[in-house]
């Protein structure tokens, strides 16, 4: 048993929370009221590493770990929690390629994001199939040495900017889960439509829209892992994404901590600094103790990951313990900010919107909780 | 051409700074270190003087403990080539550190053309080492450097003086070049090159190697305490202007008696 992080990993952590503090955080605010994808700092954090931590070394990725991308997805968030999800999306749309892929498509798919700053995109979400998304519907039909793709995905991150959409289709939805097929398209294959933006509640300066693919036809050799492979492929991408969603709730939570730590030292009411207040120390003790728990589930989900061994519950624990406990935490630092917590002008108003997300993408907090008791039961 | 790089290591400016029981030396045991905020435009001017001359190298050179080689390791993951440790405790003085990497200089085998510091460390903020280093190597320098353009014999430098003026001056190399805020903007330690600096040459040498003894010392630390902590300021409620110009004349008479700066 070993808490410590390596000096490579904590060297990991130094760039990227200088990043995030320099970078990011100085401009979240600005881009969260623009709307608008920040790509010059996007493009500075895909030179400085910090993107696509998935891509192994033989395809040009840093050859990160699991617990190092943990560390700088943490980070980033911390900076920003909306640029982070631009970041991460990249991640969400590569995996598949990096677990289901063949060597030639990584090549081929893969190393052009080590090359320059691209973007991805990953569609499952459907507008009538979220949380059931093995109930998918956009169709695939092989076509000579090609596939066609007809289907409508909804809520698809970084889509409007996309280099490279991941979709899950189906062959058959008769033939359910095993129907299931993912196939990467490039930009500008015809028959790509991309929605108008989406006006959220947070995240606000990622790109979030609905894409419809109308007749999309890329060669079979495009598809990963074969046709009716894509849900197992699906699943195994999870238990790597959702411990980095989690990660990304560490950091929005500490974030929010850190300045609720320093504002209560510094604002006075009945004569004395409110940290003095057992009320205040007690939400910040609260969130204190959730954020280490937090934290320790995400290193432990991604642990069990590079260490070979199954971590789908832990990921579950991780993701909907550190979403739930990331909104409870940002909603009591704009309680401990008083008035002014509600107000723009000061950085937890948006870190509570931020926070609700992370409850909702990538498996609802009730999903997770499904996962989790299918586990239990399934094994008991 | 051999380019030198002198960095220290200092506490993170949000450190809480406390005395040892003995105050002999502040507590170093829960610090977390950070190189030298001057020393990074250092590194910085390095990288681009060796970027501009083919075949140069970026040496970077240390005194200090070695729990932690914070400091050495950022700068080879910015991309210096290779570094030297000298072993000591962190409490040694101007003149000792200065003797130690003269010393340390020698000891790589390399006759340097420049060598670069930033114009303070920003924990003790002694201001020294620089110039004794330079006058121990016969060499000119300048300190409090915003510009610099250079051959490889010589270089023009610019150093900000009091009231925002700037001297310029020509410095025939091998010079020392002490670093301001403003000369360049120090790049990132990008994540391949964390990577990289892992495989990098570090030679750790001790003091006894590079012959610096306590006999050496020029300072002794004694007792180290928090300075006080400061009285809060006066406010003067200045909104009813029929009242302002007695108030003008109560703070000018203040200034006098209490405070004493005028
Ligand atoms: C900003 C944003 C970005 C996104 N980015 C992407 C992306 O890049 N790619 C992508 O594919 N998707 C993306 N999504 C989609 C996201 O993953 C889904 O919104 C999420 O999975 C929930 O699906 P849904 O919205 O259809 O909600 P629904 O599935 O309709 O759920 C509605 C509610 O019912 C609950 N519920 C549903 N089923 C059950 C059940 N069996 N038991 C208990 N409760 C249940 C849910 O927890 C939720 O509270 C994004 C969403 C947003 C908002």
């Amino acid at each position: 048993m070993d808490f410590s992080f390596t000096p490579e990993q904590l060297e990991i952590r130094d760039l990227a929370m200088k990043f995030a503090r320099n970078e990011m955080m100085t401009k979240a605010a600005q881009f969260d009221v623009l709307a608008e994808m920040p790509l010059d700092i996007l493009q500075q954090a895909w030179s400085l590493g910090l993107v696509n931590t998935c891509i192994p070394t033989q395809f040009g990725g840093n050859g990160f770990s699991a617990i190092d991308s943990m560390i700088i997805t943490e980070a980033l968030a911390y900076g920003c929690m909306g640029m982070n999800t631009a970041i991460m999306a990249n991640d969400l749309a590569l995996l598949p390629i990096v677990i289901g892929g063949s060597d030639e498509q990584k090549k081929r798919f893969l190393t052009p994001f080590t090359e320059s700053y691209k973007i991805a995109a990953f569609c499952l979400t459907e507008p009538g199939n979220g949380s059931d998304a093995g109930g998918l519907k956009t169709s695939i039909k092989e076509d000579g040495d090609d596939v066609v793709i007809n289907g409508n995905k909804m809520w698809i991150t970084n889509a409007g900017y996309a280099d490279l959409f991941v979709l899950y289709g189906t062959i058959d939805p008769a033939l359910k889960h095993k129907g299931i097929t993912a196939v990467v398209i490039e930009k500008g294959t015809a028959g790509i439509e991309v929605g108008k933006k989406e006006d959220k509640m947070g995240h606000r300066c990622s790109d979030t829209r609905a894409v419809t693919f109308n007749n999309v036809r890329v060669p079979k050799n495009n598809i990963l892992g074969g046709l009716g492979k894509g849900w197992s492929i699906a699943m195994k991408t999870l238990d790597h994404s959702r411990p980095m969603v989690a990660a990304s709730a560490v950091g929005g939570a500490q974030c929010a901590y850190d300045h609720c730590v320093k504002y209560a030292k510094e604002r006075v009411q009945f004569n004395v600094p409110i940290f003095n207040h057992q009320a205040i120390q007690f939400m910040v003790a609260e969130m204190a103790m959730k954020i280490e728990a937090s934290r320790l589930l995400v290193h432990k989900a991604a642990w069990l990951l590079d260490n070979h061994q199954s971590n789908t519950q832990l990921a579950s624990y991780a993701k909907a313990f550190a979403a739930d406990s990331c909104m409870q935490i940002a909603t009591d630092a704009v309680q401990i900010y008083g008035g002014y917590g509600y107000s723009k002008e000061y950085p937890v108003e948006k870190i509570m919107r931020d926070a609700k997300l992370i409850q909702v993408y990538e498996g609802t907090s009730q999903i997770q909780r499904l996962v989790i008791a299918k586990e239990i039961f399934s094994r008991s | 051409m051999n380019i030198f790089v002198c960095v220290k290591q200092v506490p993170d400016t949000e450190t809480k700074i406390v005395p040892t029981a003995d105050a002999m030396f502040i507590e170093t045991s829960s610090i977390k270190w950070i190189m030298n905020p001057y020393d990074e435009f250092a590194v910085e001017q390095a990288l681009l003087i060796q970027a501009a001359h083919t075949g140069s190298t970026v040496t970077v050179l240390r005194v200090g403990s070695s729990k932690d080689t914070e400091a050495l390791r950022t700068a080879m993951a910015m991309g210096a080539d290779e570094a030297f440790l000298v072993e000591a405790q962190d409490n040694l003085d101007s003149y000792s550190i200065a003797k130690a990497l003269k010393a340390a200089i020698a000891k790589s085998g390399k006759n340097p053309d420049i060598i670069l510091t930033g114009k303070q460390a920003i924990d003790d903020d002694c201001l020294q080492v620089p110039q004794i280093l330079a006058t121990m190597l016969d060499i000119p320098s300048v300190s409090v450097v915003v510009g610099y353009e250079g051959s490889a014999s010589e270089a023009t430098v610019k150093r900000e003086v009091e009231g925002g003026a700037l001297e310029v001056y020509g410095v025939k190399l091998p010079a020392l070049i002490a670093c301001n805020k403003g000369i360049n903007t120090p790049r990132y330690a990008s994540l391949p090159g964390i990577m990289k600096a892992k495989k990098k040459p570090l030679t750790t040498l001790s003091l006894a190697d590079v012959g610096v003894s306590d006999a050496d010392r020029r300072v002794k630390y004694s007792n180290f305490q928090l300075p006080p902590e400061k009285p809060p300021g006066k406010k003067f409620d200045a909104t009813d202007s029929t009242k302002q110009a007695g108030l003008v004349k109560e703070v000018v008479g203040l200034l006098r008696t209490e405070a004493k700066v005028i």
